[in-house]
């Protein structure tokens, strides 16, 4: 990271901090930067930054660098950072809004974590209910993998556990309906 | 005792064995599962990762279908549970909110109905007197690793269910059911969930960390709440110890799938006989199929 001069940081960044902190619900000042969710977090030994230093990247004015990062994609959402942060830091909330407003600046840092969701929601949309086998073989078609975890693929329809046919539900329209409605309101906001 | 019934995607398909054997022993146990009429997804983690509203709004049709019957939903999945209970709390504590998934939705809905877990439900509403009434083949001090992972215990705000760092209703249950719950320290650690696709590389590395905790606590199997921890456990468990050149062999059983046996049901009705690392041999090994009056004299 090149050197930055705080102060001005902190004032053009407000507009970003603000519109995290109002999709998440998460005053970022709250963090007193103990590290507690970092010291439990399973899956920060693959992140670039940890969730505590995303936090202070954000409270430091410096929410671009917190854009780029890797570590709001990787989240599992295992909520042990939410669980046991000693000041009630909402930090999976906090990563769905960074990843969110990432998003909409063209920012998709784990193309195959978001390949994997948008298949998974597209299924949703289409059938009322996920069609696993549909969705991974999306998934893997558009992450450029086609055969990825191929071999799982003849066990898993001989126990009949996967089908080729997705499970359609009777009132998809109904459904939808609750896609288009979440859309037309502004989907990600708290 | 009466509930409405959320199976949710994956016991659908993937998870078909937790359903089977959800229905079977709810039914001895005198546990009414009323199957919510044309039940939607949840939305899972891709809604909430992109969608905040929606993430909410999927769950509560559901709650919705429910709620005007006026029962009580249980659900046998952790992730469902984990969404179900969000959207539930979202709505109860803010009016605005209320209105606004009302809206999207297009029913009313109020939360005035709990989503339960179905382990919850098992354990503080049956009753583990009950349920040990029940139990016509013990299972002989079989040692189970009880995991539970995260959506079932956390947030605890949320789930309002067991200690979130130490929870024990599914240890009692294996006691209660005549196992024995080894302790361990990766009762509540994640398996990844879906990263186990997305970044099989960071996934099986997860996995493969609870594997072997479990098996070095001495468990001769690992039971689990969670559709996507047994597919991680069971489906990837070959592939992650491999990840690590290891072999392990390790049977992943879901909590209703063990009250079956103990309860006499047939491993097949179950479902046990379509896991990846099939557990019946091990079952018959230690002769936990018989009725004990029948049983070797060494088991």
């Amino acid at each position: 990271m090149e050197r930055v001069e705080l102060a001005g940081a902190l004032r053009e960044s407000q507009a970003l901090k603000r519109q995290v902190e109002a999709a998440s619900g998460v005053s970022l000042s709250d963090c007193y930067q103990c590290g507690k969710c970092s010291a439990g977090c399973p899956v920060a030994a693959w992140m670039d930054y940890t969730p505590r230093q995303v936090i202070r990247l954000l409270q430091l004015g410096l929410g671009e660098d917190a854009l780029k990062s890797h570590t709001p994609w990787l989240c599992a959402s295992c909520q042990a950072c939410y669980t046991r942060c000693p000041r009630e830091v909402n930090l999976p909330r906090l990563m769905e809004a960074v990843r969110q407003e990432a998003r909409r600046r063209g920012m998709i840092n784990e193309k195959k974590v978001d390949i994997f969701d948008q298949a998974f929601l597209s299924s949703v949309e289409r059938y009322g209910r996920a069609h696993e086998m549909g969705l991974i073989i999306q998934y893997n078609l558009q992450s450029g993998q086609p055969f990825k975890d191929a071999l799982l693929a003849p066990p898993l329809l001989f126990k009949g556990k996967i089908s080729p046919f997705p499970m359609k539900i009777r009132d998809v329209a109904d459904v939808k309906n609750i896609f288009a409605r979440a859309r037309a309101k502004g989907g990600g906001r708290h | 005792m009466k509930y409405a019934y959320y199976p949710g995607c994956s016991l659908e398909a993937t998870a078909k064995e937790y359903n089977q054997s959800a229905k079977i022993v709810a039914r001895h146990l005198g546990v009414e599962l009323w199957e919510i009429p044309d039940w939607s997804c949840c939305g899972a983690t891709a809604a909430h990762n992109n969608d905040h509203l929606l993430s909410l709004a999927l769950p509560a049709r559901n709650l919705a279908l429910a709620e005007a019957e006026g029962l009580d939903v249980a659900v046998p999945c952790a992730a469902c549970f984990n969404r179900l209970r969000a959207a539930e709390a979202a709505v109860r504590e803010s009016e605005s909110m209320r209105t606004t998934i009302s809206e999207i939705i297009g029913r009313d809905y109020r939360a005035t109905n709990r989503t339960r877990a179905l382990l919850d439900v098992m354990v503080n509403e049956v009753g583990l007197e009950k349920i040990k009434e029940q139990v016509v083949k013990p299972l002989a001090g079989l040692k189970l690793a009880a995991y539970y992972g995260c959506l079932l215990v956390r947030p605890p705000k949320l789930t309002a269910f067991d200690d979130p760092e130490d929870p024990t209703t599914m240890d009692h249950l294996i006691q209660a059911l005549g196992g024995e719950a080894v302790s361990w320290s990766y009762k509540t650690e994640c398996c990844g969930g879906s990263l186990a696709t997305a970044r099989t590389d960071i996934g099986v590395r997860m996995i493969f960390q609870i594997l072997r905790h479990a098996r070095d606590a001495g468990a001769e199997g690992i039971v689990t709440a969670c559709p996507l921890c047994f597919l991680n456990l069971d489906m990837r468990q070959n592939q992650a110890a491999a990840s690590h050149g290891e072999q392990i062999n390790l049977p992943i059983f879901y909590f209703t799938e063990l009250m079956g046996i103990a309860l006499g049901y047939a491993p097949k009705d179950l479902g046990l006989t379509t896991h990846f690392v099939n557990p019946v041999p091990m079952l018959e090994a230690r002769d936990i199929l018989r009725h004990p009056a029948t049983r070797r004299e060494t088991a």
